[in-house]
């Protein structure tokens, strides 16, 4: 157990430092621009990491998280873009500004709109997202494999549609000119507002601001899945769900939890990258995103948070730069399968089987 | 509602949910003998339309369905020796994950050769206004075409299943497949046949719609919600409860209209779904003691 914490750390600090020196590369090689896809992966690889911990710890099957992302996103950016100016003299409205739960701002044409500040937009956001896969799991978790996973399905194609329909949400063209999630006003540490924002000038920021939500989003579940009691319980479960129950874990419980858990995740990486990319459209509420996600969980293997973050990343990153050209989707249909087929422990776990030890003599006598 | 537009919904309703049944006993010849729900079969019904389409012109029109309807067949086959047939004790979850990954690839396969655009076959018999009219029903006869199509298609099955050898031994390997197997059926070639037989189900379905509701890359992945939603709500593995339930969706879906915008369409189907498997996942005509024994 030791020894699996201390390999932990040595990940998370190799982690960390290539994070950093991926940023002082791109510095030095004036190829910053890089940074931009690398915080938008990070975000992605926050719903891989949650959706992770659903597939590969509970054992349960989500093709539905789309629909939890684009929650956490339409909602954000619905409350952050409606003006309220017009309701100003409303004893609502007046309560709210003086509880700080509004904000005012500029959009791109120069007008003044009083809208939720995002920490409330967000907020909502997140908690709508897990009331409603509280709501959901409750029944939906009762069922098993394919029940499970046509219920998901149907959960994130109701989404999908709701937002190419209702004008609210933009139809098909979604909501544009988001503002810039504040963390600190301006003047407080430097000239200009702090803020998750897709503006140049803060580029090196929001790739840290990313990679850090995302690094903790990581540990946190990394120290649920190994060492609380209800991360055992979930390994039980994985194991077999007969066997955990008889062992006195109550497995419909656990199930819901981390499925609200994965459910989060993926609405606060909707929130977040909405703001950075100052919108959101409904190619974010799709089906094949959903399997997307299953298919960065596979190919990481499933039962390795690790795997899928950095295969989660790794690939989210290459798709956004467009590397797989139209055949984007084709690409991860195809890892899907031959993943399944060939390595159903995932990528990474192929290494396992390569005799690293004897290529490396030093490392046989630290592990023995 | 007046009589006439009441029996125009009624008709389309019955129109697509022929297909939908289609589709549904599709997914349980598969279920039956495998145990997993095939992702793909919405692709089936695509691609019997698309290949149809493409052969239409350069050979008849019996004969371009026919040799959709075998093509399709053949990928059914391959799909099933390629993925499914080599797997030593696969779990469900790769299973599933498999097919998914199969319906992705036969979608995008068909985008790169047919493109974007909406396609159709002709209609079979004189063209898209033509109708038979009796009383204050108007027919087109391609709605014959499906439901004549849709109708043997199902009462052929059941047949085959009751009747011919062929038939029983797949009964058998899908009520327990090691039994089977010691009775000296060759379970694999049943799980094959299995595979073959709904993809061409599927097609020729494909074919006969296509003239009504066109044929797009994308347009199997509604069709597989819908008629797993119909094999849900006939109870998983019992086709000709999937029958009933079908036509009972079509009817549903197309009275839909007169309450809720045409976008909401495809929601009314997947709400219901999921109102079914929240109240009464083992169907309407399905047992729930049947139900437990079952490993979804």
């Amino acid at each position: 157990m030791v020894g699996q914490m201390r390999t932990s750390q040595a990940k998370l600090g190799l982690l960390v430092a290539a994070v950093v020196l991926v940023q002082f590369f791109t510095s030095i090689t004036g190829t910053e621009y890089y940074l931009t896809q690398l915080t938008m992966a990070a975000y992605y690889g926050l719903v891989v990491i949650g959706l992770c911990a659903l597939m590969g710890y509970a054992g349960q099957i989500s093709i539905g998280h789309a629909g939890f992302f684009a929650i956490g996103g339409y909602i954000s950016a619905l409350l952050t873009t409606y003006d309220l100016t017009p309701f100003a003299a409303s004893p609502v409205v007046g309560l709210l500004k003086q509880a700080g739960l509004l904000f005012t701002w500029e959009n791109l044409y120069g007008e003044s709109l009083l809208t939720c500040a995002p920490w409330t937009a967000g907020l909502a956001a997140i908690t709508v997202a897990a009331l409603v896969a509280l709501v959901l799991g409750v029944p939906v978790l009762k069922l098993r494999g394919h029940y499970l996973a046509m219920a998901t399905l149907g959960f994130g194609t109701i989404i999908y549609r709701m937002v190419l329909a209702l004008p609210a949400f933009g139809e098909a063209d979604g909501i544009s000119q988001v503002p810039g999630f504040v963390l600190l006003p301006a003047g407080l540490l430097s000239p200009g507002a702090i803020m998750i924002t897709g503006e140049s000038n803060l580029r090196i920021f929001n790739y840290y601001v990313a990679w850090t939500v995302l690094l903790l989003g990581l540990l946190l579940l990394l120290n649920l899945m190994t060492r609380s009691r209800s991360g055992r319980a979930l390994r039980a479960l994985h194991g077999s769900e007969e066997a955990a129950e008889a062992c006195g874990v109550d497995t419909s419980r656990a199930k819901l939890q981390v499925f609200v858990l994965s459910a989060v995740y993926a609405a606060l990486a909707g929130v977040l990258l909405t703001h950075f990319n100052e919108g959101i459209g409904p190619e974010e509420a799709t089906v094949m995103k959903s399997v997307r996600y299953v298919a960065l969980v596979a190919v990481g293997g499933m039962t390795s948070l690790w795997g899928a973050l950095i295969m989660g990343v790794g690939l989210s990153f290459l798709s956004l730069r467009g590397v797989f050209g139209s055949y984007d989707d084709a690409v991860f249909g195809l890892i899907l399968l031959a993943v399944m087929l060939f390595a159903p422990g995932g990528l990474l776990q192929l290494s396992n089987r390569i005799p690293w030890r004897r290529l490396w003599p030093a490392t046989r006598h630290r592990q023995s | 509602m007046s009589l006439e537009l009441f029996f125009q919904y009624l008709v389309a309703g019955i129109t697509y949910g022929a297909v939908y049944a289609v589709v549904a006993v599709g997914f349980n010849i598969i279920y039956n003998s495998t145990g997993i729900i095939n992702f793909a079969q919405g692709e089936f019904v695509m691609l019997g339309g698309m290949i149809a389409i493409s052969l239409v012109q350069w050979l008849p029109l019996a004969w371009a369905i026919a040799a959709a309807v075998a093509l399709t067949m053949l990928i059914g086959a391959l799909m099933e020796l390629c993925c499914i047939r080599w797997l030593r004790q696969p779990s469900i979850l790769q299973m599933l994950i498999i097919t998914i990954g199969i319906s992705i690839l036969l979608r995008e396969g068909a985008l790169h050769i047919w493109g974007e655009g909406i396609r159709s076959l002709p209609y079979f018999y004189g063209d898209a206004i033509t109708a038979w009219t009796f009383g204050p029903v108007r027919l087109s006869p391609q709605v014959v075409w499906v439901l004549l199509a849709c109708g043997c298609m199902v009462a052929a099955l059941h047949l085959f299943f009751n009747r011919s050898t062929l038939g029983r031994e797949m009964r058998a390997c899908a009520v327990n497949r090691t039994a089977a197997a010691l009775c000296g059926i060759k379970t694999r070639n049943m799980v094959t046949l299995s595979f073959v037989l709904s993809a061409g189900m599927g097609a020729l379905a494909g074919c006969m719609i296509s003239p009504i509701t066109y044929t797009q890359y994308d347009s199997g992945a509604a069709l597989a919600l819908k008629g797993f939603t119909a094999a849900i709500l006939g109870g998983l593995g019992n086709s000709m409860a999937a029958v009933a339930a079908g036509l009972l969706l079509g009817i549903l879906e197309a009275f839909s209209i007169t309450l809720v915008p045409l976008a909401f369409q495809d929601a009314v189907a997947v709400s219901l779904l999921l109102l079914i498997l929240f109240i009464k996942p083992h169907g309407l005509f399905g047992s729930s003691a049947v139900a437990r024994l079952k490993a979804f």
